[in-house]
């Protein structure tokens, strides 16, 4: 089943063709790559479909819904749900609670019901805690949970933003640069718990990373990126033989 | 209409505006901005029209010296400046009181020599304010240089608000008073009646000298190096330090030329109106003044001069119709434009990179 | 049978806190003389400024739920004391005569007046919100200082409004109008906020916003104040939590307003100039931002030291000692006496999961 289609996506700044021309389809399960040289657009690919910029043209559906041009909230509602290149946390509030505002669009009690702290708002934050530390548990975060996340080592940022994205409880999940300034012990850590989540939650995920062998080790499906243009899309070993791929990164 | 629906209704009409080719826009503004000159004439005649035209252009150079300063520390510094209008105010008093000195001891060219003094000494008062008060904050949250910044305005204003009686020895002599006091009359005025209008030499002197310091401003950010330290400054000062530029020095010498020209603003406020009514005048030129620069995009220059003379006109023609409408009119157009500019007549509005 | 049920939760979840202000309720009943067991302290003056420190709380915790809770710059919370306090004056002294009234209708008029003020007020910051909540920073801060001084001309401009309906044929409508008396200030308001009325508003309305901040929709605000990007593809609506934020503040400063009339019993809009939205943001920064427990504390300590002042023959020097004060305060302490910190009674217990 295709959970998301990119069908002629365009992203133009000006005269700047940031992304021109994407399609792709990304089926349920999935783990697909995107890699590409510096500035060749694949964060704005991730910023257009999560909607923090609207496509310039072209249509992207979501499990047969078009969600071009959905205010970013509202996508992340339907189960599209991104971490960032640079961090992005949410650095003085504690470990717990970064993931607590993740559950924010599915609690149901009212502002009033909040003041007034009845049933329904302790009923709901003890439920939101239980979850939270569970999913904490997951990544091995707990033994931090009241700490501030703006205190945690990098490593432990970049896994708290995952957890916080997949409190969101996604249908996709899209990663820009997950492995970004990790060791290579780390590195390895990373693409197991990656794995890890897939299993168990059933995810389908998109990423952006720079590190080969975190791609060609991990992705089922890789595609490849310049100017705006996507140049290749294969399994990891069609992709290392592709000479235009190969003409990109290493020039003529 | 739901809340939500109003929301997105409002949000879709701004960007049916922000969609409109450029010349499209200015001839929206200048059509609107024509309608009311238009209205005004009808009802006022053209030579009311003309004059408060004049009127404006001699306030608005007023606003345009304290803004530019205004602009130039948060360009540097990203602070704004509230203690602005305060060393305004200190500009306008010790060129009085050097003025009364000079006038009585017969000196030939009195204004000259009070303009430049009164810039030199409120610059120098300026530097050591930012030594003192600002500096240890460069890198600590910005609001706290803010409130810093107010702190310095509520002290100057009260300071030297105190009565000479009431303060021991040393500080007595420096303090104004509260009371009201006359500016001596530097520059004979003479009034020239062209066609209708009544023009005096001191507002074409106002001119001229806001003229003639704005083009030497621009020459120094655009042509020298202090002035290319300056944007290097603005830009990124982490960068700088690594360049070898000394961005203590860099910032010290923007804030003494920004607040000399408020000092000089001062100086000319105080002979359009012959009088400076108490310490606390500084307040509402100040705001003023950086109302303008904001609606011109606040740490842009040109936009500071645009936005002053904007603001000083439309305060003139509003004033002449009702006093509360003069004073309010500032308010209402900075909304207005902020509503269909975020960033201001000629600031560039950024989006965050994701 | 289920509200008892709550009532009594809540009771218990807060029963150290009723502890405390009850007992700081007592001090004051004691020391002012209505408990005849301790020598008169307090007279009537010192109750009003005690009076003053509470409604200052309000305005303080309510201008943190923007500034420091949702991380937006507003500047101009003095307009929306306006609105409350005008409104509420306008039920009880112009529409209503509360003051022959018998005490119960008395104080059911006084307290349905204070939630329309509170209404009004949050009515017009929704309003202002809407097309302005995606200015940024600084340029929020001015459009909401350029509000407040909207607001203060209009009220300002009453007789000519009224004058203009009179005009037009709405007399009726005028005659209200022109009974606000705007430039000369609304007067004979009646003496309808007592000690213990103010007291148990200001600690309900603490609490309230202290329940909205520790509750999911107060979550969020926290969140766009971190990071409004990554709050947005959190499934958090930044706009509709701005807006909800700010009508909320608004809401408490109108109440604020209100409570302020009625003690004051004299109002003009000169009260509520830029001048005062200033000190709220002065009482904000000094306990400091994101703390209720800052909030409280600078509102008081900073009410009364002025008053202090004065009582110990520095009558002259307060407004110039209290500017040194809290530049001394910032540069020693940038992120205010509290940081982000709080008293342990007002955090909500989390029940330990693990």
């Amino acid at each position: 089943m295709v959970l998301l289609e990119l069908k002629d996506m365009c992203c133009y700044f000006g005269g700047l063709k940031a992304v021109e021309k994407f399609n792709t389809k990304i089926k349920k399960g999935e783990l697909v790559g995107l890699i590409g040289p510096n500035g060749a657009g694949k964060t704005t690919v991730f910023n257009v479909i999560t909607g923090i910029y609207p496509p310039t043209s072209g249509e992207i559906f979501f499990q047969e819904e078009n969600i071009g041009g959905l205010p970013s909230h509202k996508i992340t509602q339907k189960g599209i749900v991104r971490t960032f290149q640079n961090i992005r946390i949410f650095p003085t509030l504690t470990v717990l609670e970064n993931i607590i505002i993740a559950y924010h669009f599915r609690t149901h009690y009212s502002i009033l019901s909040g003041i007034l702290r009845d049933d329904n708002y302790h009923q709901e934050e003890e439920e939101m805690s239980k979850k939270a530390m569970e999913l904490l548990h997951l990544f091995d975060l707990h033994t931090y949970h009241m700490n501030p996340a703006g205190s945690l080592p990098y490593g432990e940022q970049r896994k708290l933003e995952i957890a916080r994205a997949l409190a969101t409880e996604p249908n996709i999940i899209l990663l820009d640069e997950p492995a970004a300034g990790m060791n290579p012990y780390e590195t390895i850590k990373l693409m197991e718990l990656i794995k890890r989540i897939k299993e168990k939650f059933g995810l389908t995920i998109f990423l952006i990373e720079h590190h080969m062998q975190f791609v060609m080790g991990i992705c089922e499906r890789i595609m490849v990126m310049d100017f705006g243009m996507q140049i290749a899309e294969g399994t990891p070993q069609e992709i290392q033989k592709n000479p235009k791929v190969i003409r990109a990164y290493l020039g003529e | 209409m739901t809340k939500k629906q109003i929301s997105s209704s409002v949000n879709k009409k701004m960007l049916a505006y922000d969609k409109l080719p450029n010349w499209k826009k200015y001839a929206f503004i200048s059509a609107i901005t024509l309608f009311f000159l238009a209205l005004y004439i009808s009802f006022f005649g053209i030579q009311a029209f003309f004059q408060q035209l004049v009127n404006g252009i001699q306030l608005g150079s007023i606003y345009a010296l304290i803004a530019l300063g205004y602009t130039m520390i948060y360009g540097i510094i990203r602070l704004i400046n509230f203690a602005h209008g305060d060393l305004f105010m200190f500009g306008a008093y010790i060129s009085c009181f050097l003025g009364n000195y000079l006038m009585a001891h017969n000196f030939r060219y009195p204004f000259i020599v009070v303009l430049i003094f009164s810039m030199v000494v409120t610059a120098l008062l300026g530097m050591a304010i930012e030594k003192i008060a600002y500096k240890p904050l460069r890198f600590k949250p910005r609001l706290a240089a803010l409130i810093t910044a107010l702190g310095v305005s509520l002290f100057l204003e009260n300071f030297f608000a105190l009565s000479p009686q009431n303060v021991p020895f040393p500080l007595n002599k420096i303090v104004f008073g509260p009371k009201y006091i006359l500016f001596p009359a530097l520059i004979a005025e003479k009034t020239y009646n062209i066609g209708g209008i009544a023009i005096n030499n001191i507002k074409i002197l106002i001119v001229i000298i806001t003229i003639i310091l704005m083009i030497a401003l621009q020459y120094i950010v655009k042509k020298t190096m202090i002035g290319k330290a300056m944007r290097a400054v603005a830009f990124n000062k982490d960068a700088c330090l690594m360049m070898g530029i000394n961005i203590d020095k860099v910032i010290s010498i923007t804030f003494g030329i920004g607040i000399s020209l408020a000092a000089a603003s001062g100086t000319l406020y105080a002979l359009t109106y012959g009088q400076l009514q108490s310490p606390y005048l500084g307040i509402w030129p100040g705001l003023k003044a950086f109302i303008a620069a904001v609606l011109g995009g606040i740490g842009n220059i040109p936009g500071a001069m645009l936005g002053s003379y904007v603001m000083g006109v439309s305060e003139t023609f509003a004033t002449s119709i009702n006093s509360n409408f003069g004073y309010g009119i500032a308010f209402v157009i900075l909304i207005v434009v902020l509503v269909f500019k975020p960033a201001g007549l000629l600031g560039k509005f950024t989006k965050e990179k994701v | 049978m289920k509200i008892i049920k709550n009532i009594f939760n809540l009771i218990k979840g807060y029963y150290k806190f009723i502890l405390i202000t009850a007992l700081i309720y007592l001090l004051f009943q004691i020391f002012d003389g209505s408990i005849p067991i301790a020598p008169r302290l307090l007279t009537r003056y010192y109750m009003q400024i005690i009076m003053f420190a509470l409604i200052n709380i309000i305005m303080t915790v309510s201008l943190n739920l923007i500034n420091g809770f949702t991380g937006q710059f507003s500047i101009g919370h003095a307009g929306f004391m306006c609105i409350g306090a005008y409104t509420s004056a306008y039920f009880t002294t112009i529409l209503f005569k509360a003051a022959n009234m018998a005490y119960f209708p008395q104080l059911a008029l006084f307290i349905f007046s204070l939630i329309m003020g509170g209404l009004v007020a949050a009515f017009a910051g929704y309003l202002i919100g809407l097309p302005t909540l995606k200015l940024r920073g600084d340029y929020l801060a001015i459009v909401t200082l350029a509000f407040g001084e909207v607001i203060r001309s209009i009220v300002r401009s009453s007789d000519e409004i009224a004058a203009f309906l009179n005009q037009i044929g709405l007399v009726k409508f005028s005659e209200t109008i022109a009974k606000i008396s705007g430039p000369r200030g609304l007067s004979t308001i009646p003496n309808l906020s007592k000690f213990w009325l103010v007291y148990l508003i200001t600690i309900l309305s603490v609490i309230i916003m202290r329940n909205f901040i520790y509750s999911t929709h107060g979550r969020a605000c926290l969140s766009i104040r971190e990071n409004d990007v990554a709050a947005e593809t959190m499934g958090i609506d930044t706009t509709r939590y701005k807006i909800i934020a700010f009508s909320l503040s608004a809401f408490f400063a109108g109440v604020g307003g209100g409570l302020f009339a009625h003690v004051l019993r004299f109002i003009h809009p000169n009260n509520f100039s830029f001048i005062k939205s200033i000190d709220y943001l002065i009482f904000l920064y000094a306990g400091g931002m994101g703390s209720i427990t800052g909030s409280i504390l600078a509102a008081t300590g900073l009410t009364i030291l002025p008053e202090f002042l004065r009582m110990i023959n520095f009558q002259q020097w307060r407004m110039v000692i209290y500017p040194l004060l809290l530049i001394i305060l910032m540069l020693r302490k940038p992120s205010g006496i509290f940081g982000n910190r709080e008293f342990s009674f007002l955090i909500p217990k989390r029940k330990e999961v693990n």
